[in-house]
């Protein structure tokens, strides 16, 4: 997410004079998330997906595609990431927990 | 979620039908926008709609004990154990919905009656013991069920078990960690853990679900990949792993009938109590009214919340659910 964080600074909408921008998310196999791969310009859903197919699954990379216009992308901001993403709380882990070898998987 | 126009020309191949089969013969993962029969969108919706409300109304029994849990330790765990819960009911309506179904109806479901939620929230926690035995029975349980599940046939569902499964570790160990505490405590300490282990341990075998023979959903849905282990199966590993345990702790489990048979490989147990279980399904347990009663409650009572939230993105220019609608 960190390029579409960065991003947002400078591009969320559509370039001027240009097409706009889409987010593509491919999907690898059944059974995986869609997964971000990058973006494509095009004047239209249909032909972004057409662009993302071509541009990021040549190689059979995916078997599924989304693209969504950047613009409606909403990303949290670079600069809050200490706050928003402080530390985990050790006792959210299971190492918190001191379970004798001898309890067997827990 | 669109559909776009542009679509591949395909030629003659296998029905939807035929194809639907096909990935399900081959262990592949249904997805969302594939084709699939009605009835196993309905099977989907009822099974992780169930799944959801359980980890929701399940935050009751132990948000029971937070303002009086022992130590500060114990009540920071208690707190981010149930803001978990609350988080799995959260993937898993989320997983729902991509069937086609929204959460306001899931709601509604639930508030009415309509969709159940697991039997084992319906009994009470009357001391802090029972925080112990549940995150070590309940969750123990729940883990053996949700580890088969990660291998269910649709791919949200699957997804949100593995994501589920991981954070759920601690919740069992938090659990056990609280039951060895008092196990190796004073007198009372130790009273009151098997007391709770005596109360915790039938209905934590229950919640796998009725017998294999009379499980009615059972036969489908292990054609269909959503299940991939029996109730009995699922059963059987739960009490063969938390025996041990039990032992180790030097606890009783209250079945007289409990002995390790060679020949099998496992441990026997006594005849589960199914009219008790049918009974608390039909509503009749010790809290049934009261946690639903609760959740209908919350949701009302958050409704001046949510009508000042859309309110409030309504104002905003360009910002929120104004910008969409």
């Amino acid at each position: 997410m960190n390029d579409l964080n960065d991003r947002t600074t400078t591009t969320t909408a559509a370039p001027v004079g240009g097409y706009p921008l889409w987010e593509v998310f491919v999907r690898a196999r059944r059974g995986l998330n869609h997964v971000h791969a990058g973006s494509v310009h095009a004047p239209d859903a249909d032909t972004a997906l057409q662009h993302a197919r071509d541009v990021y699954t040549r190689r059979a990379e995916g078997v599924s595609v989304w693209v969504v216009p950047s613009a409606a992308i909403v990303a949290s901001d670079p600069d809050a990431r200490d706050d928003w993403f402080e530390g985990s709380k050790p006792y959210r882990h299971p190492t918190f927990y001191t379970i004798p070898d001898e309890v067997g998987h827990l | 979620m669109e559909q776009s126009t542009f679509t591949t020309a395909t030629t003659d191949g296998p029905t939807p039908a035929e194809r639907f089969d096909q990935l399900i013969a081959a262990g592949e993962k249904i997805e969302p926008r594939d084709w699939m029969p009605e009835a196993y969108r309905r099977t989907m919706i009822r099974q992780i709609a169930q799944h959801a409300h359980s980890e929701v109304i399940g935050q009751q029994p132990e948000g029971n004990w937070i303002t009086r849990a022992p130590s500060l330790r114990r009540k920071a765990i208690l707190v981010a154990k149930v803001q978990d819960e609350a988080g799995h009911g959260l993937y898993l309506y989320s997983a729902c919905e991509t069937l086609g179904i929204s959460r306001d109806e899931l709601n509604e479901l639930l508030h009415q009656g309509r969709q159940k939620y697991s039997s084992i929230f319906n009994y009470p926690t009357l001391s802090w013991a029972d925080v112990g035995a549940i995150g070590w029975l309940v969750d123990g349980a729940a883990i053996a069920n949700q580890v088969a599940l990660t291998r269910t046939s649709y791919g949200p569902y699957a997804r949100a078990m593995v994501r589920i499964c991981k954070e759920e570790s601690f919740h069992q160990r938090q659990g056990f960690e609280i039951m060895m505490t008092l196990a190796r405590g004073s007198e009372a300490q130790r009273d009151m853990a098997q007391d709770a282990l005596n109360r915790w341990w039938w209905p934590s075998l229950a919640m796998l679900g009725p017998p294999d023979e009379q499980s009615t959903h059972t036969e489908q849905s292990m054609q269909w990949g959503i299940k991939v282990e029996t109730n009995d199966e699922i059963r059987q590993k739960f009490v063969d792993q938390t025996v041990p345990q039990a032992q180790f702790l030097g606890l009783t489990l209250p079945d007289p009938a409990l002995a390790w048979n060679e020949e099998r490989g496992h441990w026997d147990f006594g005849e589960i109590d199914w009219d008790a279980f049918w009974e608390v399904v039909r509503g009749n347990g010790p809290c049934n009214r009261e946690r639903l009663a609760h959740k209908v409650k919350a949701w009302e009572d958050g409704a001046w919340v949510r009508e000042a939230a859309l309110a409030h993105a309504a104002k905003q220019d360009g910002r929120g659910l104004a910008a969409t609608a």
